[in-house]
């Protein structure tokens, strides 16, 4: 029988001077996991933008449970979006997008 | 009991108040509870109170720090001497191979660090560690050059650290994981550095423990020793007075 992906969420704060565009966080994203882990590790992480709010520096994003280091890596490892100074720290991480949300409220 | 996490490297610009209180309260916001701030060797106990009243109101612990770059050992030996009871954690930048040495055996220092960039003046190799192992130091790692280098050095850089981390693992010597940055942008929060850690093979437990109780012990033990009340390791003064 298929096993189930188990999936997780990560709640994420953008700290940037400036504001971006979720095409440009994706690909700074995308970039910090192809640069460690090349693109054999990156097929294997199924990043999804689920949810991107550019005023407010906050972003949800969705990957599976066994890539979770590796995507934390990869986003503590982001120093610029679009060439402008950046960082991203994680907020929280949950299995589920309402959980997600009722922690990163707390 | 919750876990207090410790960034013992912040090098901000001392002269720029603004810049300090910035990072001060960054590091408050990013959940660190203790940091260490590099001072010069020659700075004032005003300076160094101006900055604990500003941690202070930030609920921060500041632990003070001072950076040795001697070019030989005698000189090493010299600063030790001269430092050790007025600075809380003391690094040796290993430039030499015969300072590394002094460094490792010498129980007067606390933090070995090695330069990033010149992969051929890390010496941090079994006889290091052996020598560090029967002495107090620790093996700091620096993460801000993993975050500003790239491609073929930030691949020699992650090999040599892996070879560095198992060594020391081997020889039972404390790991020390800090930012070492200057500029607020480059400030990761504890867990984020243990997850940089991993790419240089430390695993998890390891890596929380570098960012907490391994420096906090550091700086728990100087604290101690630098009291008015230290007689010796395991003896201090209780009371003072007539009936005692």
């Amino acid at each position: 029988m298929l096993k189930r992906v188990r999936r997780r969420y990560l709640a994420l704060e953008i700290d940037v001077g400036e504001m971006v565009s979720s095409k440009e966080f994706m690909d700074a994203v995308w970039n910090a996991v192809l640069k460690l882990y090349g693109e054999y590790g990156a097929s294997r992480t199924g990043l999804t933008l689920i949810n991107y709010n550019t005023e407010k520096g906050f972003a949800v994003i969705r990957t599976t449970h066994t890539t979770l280091e590796m995507v934390r890596t990869a986003l503590a490892s982001i120093t610029n979006i679009a060439n402008k100074p950046a960082a991203i720290h994680i907020l929280t991480v949950s299995g589920t997008i309402k959980a997600l949300y009722r922690k990163a409220k707390k | 009991m919750k876990r207090i996490y410790a960034d013992l490297h912040l090098c901000p610009n001392l002269k720029n108040s603004e810049q300090v209180l910035q990072i001060v309260s960054k590091a408050s916001k990013l959940g660190y509870s203790l940091i260490g701030m590099t001072f010069p060797s020659n700075s004032t106990e005003e300076e160094i109170q101006r900055l604990r009243i500003i941690s202070k109101d930030a609920k921060i612990n500041l632990a003070t720090r001072v950076d040795l770059k001697p070019k030989v050992p005698k000189e090493l030996i010299r600063n030790l001497r001269k430092l050790r009871r007025r600075f809380e954690v003391i690094a040796v930048m290993c430039e030499s191979k015969s300072v590394a040495r002094q460094a490792a055996k010498d129980r007067r220092v606390d933090l070995l660090n090695f330069p990033s960039l010149d992969f051929r003046r890390r010496f941090f190799d079994k006889a290091e560690a052996e020598l560090a192992s029967n002495s107090l130091a620790s093996l700091e790692i620096d993460i801000k050059p993993l975050l500003s280098l790239e491609g073929p050095a930030r691949i020699r850089l992650l090999s040599n650290l892996r070879k560095e981390a198992t060594i020391a693992k081997g020889f039972h010597v404390p790991i020390v994981i800090s930012s070492g940055i200057s500029d607020e942008k480059l400030m990761r929060k504890p867990r984020e550095l243990v997850a940089l850690a991993s790419l240089f093979d430390l695993d998890e437990a390891s890596g929380i423990e570098a960012v907490s109780k391994n420096p906090v012990t550091i700086v728990k033990r100087n604290r101690e020793k630098l009291s008015s009340r230290f007689v010796a390791p395991g003896i201090r003064i209780i009371r003072r007075g007539k009936d005692c």
